[in-house]
């Protein structure tokens, strides 16, 4: 009798769960590190030294020193916490107003949702930070407006998804179970329509740290966020834009903090986007 | 005998700017007797899914009325609608997208005894035991609906829609999306339920296979574009159908 | 009778998992086998093998898959792109949503036809109308300047059948494919498929959890269970006299009509 051909299968291994822990542990170790940032100063980030300015990096001072002697290290870990705090806080504005607007929208449909769909238009339509560049013109400079006006042009995005999921978690099976087992409309919002929705605007949210952080600091370079002689990474890279040529690592140590940070985010949301849709697992 | 549902001239239209109006279910009207059990039969887009849809009120009505247990409820909202569905209740055609894929088959059960006032002790008893009459163990109530099988699921469902003590049980498709043995197991579950509950528990039974109609119920309504175009006990419908569509719909039973 | 398909001792496995095992039968030209079972038996991975539509973590692991002297499993994806359409033809559950939605049938159609041999749009026209002739359409035109939503779900269906009978394949492997539709257009559409084997004598396997459509078309049945064959041969036998415990559960299960 002939032999059965045996073929051997090579099985893929899960990576999801290894990129999971190992993005959020960087997350985590980020956040905490901003939360403590002023006890892990090597030197204080607020003291000046002219004796010592623009000195490239050494082995006393890692990033070198700015233009009036301070610690670069120093004021870029300082910086973390002004520029990552005000990024959480951003989004977590956007994805909770989004996401109310876009559930009552979806679940009321009707005049009320076109009335709001059409004021996400109105904002959708203007360019992005050309509009955040506006607002912050009229309400002055500042960290809290430039906040303020970033958030005003984000959260359509979010409105957005969270009414077609809202529309979509609507029409299933289990929304008529649940009507026909008597809950208000409260209940039905608050246990069965958010959880639902939740994972795929967190996951937008998560994607959409390192945008924010970036456009924050685009606003601050520009000169609408933080001012000085707050360590935030956009204004820092912002004020010493003329040394770029003479001293770069003065330029370009919170550039490189920036880079890292939304660079932790934004695969930290990939990872937790391919984690929550089992189908993109183990690609 | 006054019937349990009562449902007189019901009908929906569609209707979307720039196209004809469609109308889905066209003046309909039947009643369902306590204890019967009436079966709905016609194919896709013959708006029985419609027409159960405005029974159960998760749809308005265009036209007509719906009594149930001789009340009025074509236009209840809110809370006074909220108290229909403890007469009420309905076992969906997909078991698994049936129950909140994030919530337990126990939360699921227990949603309706929570909602009229039970304490978390005395639901979780209660879907213990509904569990149990459905032929699942009792630990099934921590399960999640992707961890159980379709048949299973569609325990747990029927489990769901028992737990108020409805007087009206409809069935949309609940046997159509499982495989032939377990729709025999679900099948003989109802079954016992019938013969259990009496003429306390009426049965809806929307089904597109009228073999299974003709097992199954005392009474069938064959739906064709929106209208009921036959009536009467299966055997003499399959028999001695009067009607066009009937007859074609039984020859091209294979 | 030279056999055209035979599958030997197969095994497949989804990463490891061991969806079909040891299964082993064989497909004489214009004969229809009908593969029979519940859901998760493994009867579409069994079709789906023989179109290299494993994906990426589907495998045969063990046992071959023999067409006209070729094993399927070793053959590369380039291979096995040229067998299927003028080979293996395939026919989907709902052939509706294969078609492309935005283009005409016809055009979708001479698109099929093209990438396999050069054609001329006017010799494929009068092969498409001539086809659609032999396969009872009424109206051949009509069907190829329609676009899918166009048609009817049965109608979409036999398009469906008539589009994999261009390329002249030997074998149509058939998913399902009546079971999104409703009865009355069921029986079209086995019809169909029986008018196709008729004229042209192509061999089918054909997957259904639906015991009516197999008794209606298949010379033979394979009846699978968790993966195993649990009875294969003649329908006339399996479906009358079943051996196996389970075929005798399955059969008792289908509800059947009582005609007065």
């Amino acid at each position: 009798m002939r032999e059965v051909t045996i073929r051997k299968q090579r099985i893929k291994k899960d990576s999801v769960k290894f990129r999971l822990i190992l993005f959020g542990t960087l997350a985590v170790l980020l956040i905490v590190c901003s939360f403590f940032s002023e006890y892990l100063t090597p030197c204080d980030p607020y003291l000046q030294d002219l004796s010592i300015a623009k000195q490239p990096p050494d082995a006393e001072h890692l990033l070198g020193t700015d233009r009036y002697g301070r610690d670069m290290l120093s004021r870029v870990i300082v910086g973390s916490r002004t520029s990552i705090f005000s990024t959480l806080l951003l989004v977590a504005i956007i994805t909770a107003l989004g996401t109310a607007v876009g559930v009552v929208c979806g679940w009321n449909g009707k005049a009320l949702d076109t009335v709001l769909m059409r004021i996400s238009d109105l904002f959708l339509a203007f360019p992005g930070l050309v509009f955040a560049l506006a607002v912050a013109g009229v309400l002055g400079g500042g960290l809290q407006n430039a906040i303020i006006a970033l958030a005003a042009i984000s959260w359509p995005k979010y409105a957005r998804l969270a009414r077609s999921q809202t529309l979509a978690q609507k029409e299933t099976a289990w929304m008529k179970a649940a009507k026909l087992s008597g809950s208000s409309t409260v209940k039905l919002i608050f246990k069965h329509i958010l959880p639902n929705i939740i994972g795929p605007i967190l996951v937008t949210s998560m994607l959409d740290i390192g945008t924010m952080m970036m456009e924050l600091a685009a606003l601050s370079f520009l000169g609408l966020g933080a001012k000085p002689p707050i360590a935030e990474w956009g204004s820092m890279m912002s004020d010493t834009r003329s040394l770029m040529t003479t001293s770069p690592w003065i330029t370009f140590s919170p550039g490189i903090a920036i880079f890292i940070s939304v660079m932790i985010f934004n695969l930290l949301g990939d990872t937790i986007r391919d984690y929550a849709d089992p189908k993109s697992r183990g690609r | 005998m006054e019937p349990i549902l009562k449902v007189e001239n019901l009908t929906k239209v569609f209707s979307r700017s720039g196209q004809e109006d469609f109308t889905a279910v066209n003046s309909i009207r039947f009643s369902l007797n306590p204890g019967e059990c009436l079966g709905i039969i016609g194919e896709s887009g013959s708006g029985k899914t419609t027409a159960v849809n405005m029974i159960t009120r998760l749809l308005d009505a265009t036209e007509g009325s719906i009594l149930l247990d001789g009340e009025e409820i074509t236009h209840l909202k809110g809370r006074e609608l909220r108290k229909v569905y403890r007469k009420m209740q309905m076992v969906f055609q997909t078991p698994t997208d049936s129950f909140d894929p994030r919530r337990t088959l126990g939360d699921g059960i227990g949603e309706s005894l929570r909602n009229i006032g039970m304490s978390r002790k005395e639901t979780r008893e209660e879907v213990e035991r509904l569990l149990g009459k459905c032929g699942l163990p009792a630990d099934f109530a921590d399960r999640y609906p992707h961890q159980v099988s379709g048949g299973q699921c569609q325990r747990a469902a029927i489990a769901r829609a028992l737990a108020v003590k409805p007087r009206l049980l409809i069935c949309d498709e609940a046997t159509s999306a499982l495989d032939v043995t377990v729709q025999k197991e679900i099948l003989e579950l109802l079954n016992e339920l019938r013969s259990q509950q009496g003429n306390s528990l009426s049965i809806l039974f929307i089904c597109h296979d009228i073999s299974l109609v003709q097992q199954f119920c005392d009474r069938v309504l064959v739906m064709y574009h929106g209208s009921i175009v036959e009536e009467g006990v299966p055997d003499d419908v399959i028999g001695h159908p009067q009607n066009e569509y009937t007859q074609r719909l039984i020859d091209s039973i294979l | 009778m030279e056999e055209l398909l035979r599958y030997d001792h197969v095994d497949i496995s989804y990463n490891g998992f061991l969806a079909v095992k040891d299964v082993s039968f064989t497909l004489e030209p214009g004969e229809i086998l009908g593969i029979v079972g519940e859901s998760g038996c493994g009867k579409s991975t069994l079709i789906k093998a023989a179109m290299g539509l494993l994906g990426s973590a589907g495998m045969v692991t063990r046992g071959d898959i023999w067409y006209k002297g070729k094993n399927l499993p070793d053959l590369s994806a380039k291979e096995l792109r040229r067998l299927n359409g003028p080979e293996l033809g395939m026919i989907f559950q709902s052939a509706g949503s294969s078609f492309c939605p935005i283009r005409t049938i016809g055009a979708q159609l001479y698109e099929t036809m093209t990438e396999h041999e050069k054609t001329s749009k006017a010799e494929f026209l009068d092969r498409a109308m001539e086809l659609l002739g032999k396969l009872g359409f009424e109206d051949g035109k009509r069907v190829l300047g329609s676009y899918p939503f166009e048609l009817s779900g049965g109608m979409q269906q036999r398009v469906g059948i008539a589009a994999a009978m261009l390329l002249n394949p030997s074998v149509l492997l058939a998913d399902e494919p009546t079971s999104a539709l409703d009865v009355s257009v069921q029986k079209q559409v086995v019809e169909e498929m029986l008018l196709v084997r008729e004229t042209f004598g192509t061999a089918i396997l054909l997957v259904a959890h639906n015991i009516g459509v197999i008794g209606a078309m298949a010379d033979k049945v394979l009846v699978m269970k968790n993966g195993e064959a649990v009875e294969y041969g003649d329908t006339r036998q399996v479906l009358g006299s079943p051996q196996a415990a389970y075929t005798r559960q399955l059969l008792s299960a289908v509800p059947r009509l009582r005609r007065a």
